[in-house]
């Protein structure tokens, strides 16, 4: 990738982090006051944020053809599987014992939240054990 | 007790900008390079830069880690700005063992299900995708059944 495309993409990824410490994200005890009905203010946050790039979404592929750096649109690749569904349970069951979600646990680390580490290397673990469950049943079916 | 300030006892502005901003950098990061900026993949394409497993050498891995992992980086120097000049460096009080189990368990999940509050939540929702909504629907709703058991196990 283009050295101008990832410039764009830390500039993204800035936005993103100050966005996530602006709303308080970055503190599980927030989100936890969240999941357990004392504060519905995530609630904001995550209509605002899918408010703002819905409409980026559905309107800027209709007024550009293509990216300013890049050839061709993404979209988001979701499919109605067994899996996409479980995994969903099982996200929201470790989400709501420790508040903290992957976007959260990296960006904790940039204000300080040190605690959150702890996280960011159990996400981390999780993945791994994810992808070597399915790297086995992979290869079991060749 | 108006009913706003019960549901929202610590106002809603911060909220609303902070959403405002994660959404305007999902936005950026569509308009200039056409990318869908979820954060869950980056902890898998991460993996293979240190792991030979096949799994995590897919060719679609291999050509989004350096990108994703640029993506993370700008959530620590964004997070890190906004304590420079907003905010004050706090630590949480969330036990060790909950912010170990339950990140584990959050990272398997949210691989598995290809998708987490950004990936699902923010992208998915914003391209009206159905199985996006069901999973935020589904997460949603356990994340809530497993907040409250931790409270009553005398977790923070």
């Amino acid at each position: 990738m283009k050295i101008s495309s990832l410039v764009c993409v830390l500039i993204a990824g800035m936005l993103f982090g100050f966005g996530l410490s602006y709303a308080s994200m970055i503190s599980p005890e927030v989100v936890l006051s969240f999941l357990r009905f004392e504060d519905f203010g995530l609630l904001w946050v995550l209509g605002a944020a899918s408010f703002v790039t819905f409409l980026t979404y559905q309107l800027v592929p209709r007024v550009m053809s293509k990216p300013l750096l890049e050839s061709v649109f993404g979209v988001h690749p979701s499919e109605m599987s067994r899996d996409t569904l479980v995994g969903a349970a099982l996200f929201g069951i470790g989400w709501g014992i420790c508040g903290v979600c992957p976007g959260p646990a990296i960006a904790g680390l940039g204000a300080g939240n040190w605690p959150l580490a702890i996280t960011l290397a159990s996400v981390f673990a999780g993945a791994f054990v994810q992808g070597r469950v399915r790297d086995v049943s992979l290869a079991g079916e060749d | 007790m108006p009913l706003i300030d019960v549901l929202f006892p610590l106002g809603i502005e911060h909220y609303l900008v902070g959403g405002i901003f994660i959404g305007l950098g999902v936005s950026f990061l569509f308009i200039s390079t056409g990318l869908i900026g979820g954060m869950s993949s980056f902890f898998t394409t991460s993996l293979s830069f240190v792991s030979s497993w096949s799994y995590f050498n897919q060719a679609d891995f291999i050509s989004s880690r350096n990108w994703r992992l640029v993506y993370a980086a700008g959530l620590v120097i964004g997070a890190a700005f906004w304590c420079f000049f907003f905010g004050e460096s706090f630590q949480t009080s969330v036990s060790w063992w909950q912010l170990s189990l339950g990140g584990f368990i959050a990272g398997f999940g949210a691989r598995l299900s290809n998708g987490c509050t950004s990936g699902h939540g923010i992208c998915g929702l914003a391209s009206l995708q159905l199985p996006s909504l069901l999973a935020v629907i589904i997460f949603l709703s356990s994340a809530m059944v497993s907040a409250a058991i931790v409270k009553s196990l005398g977790g923070v």
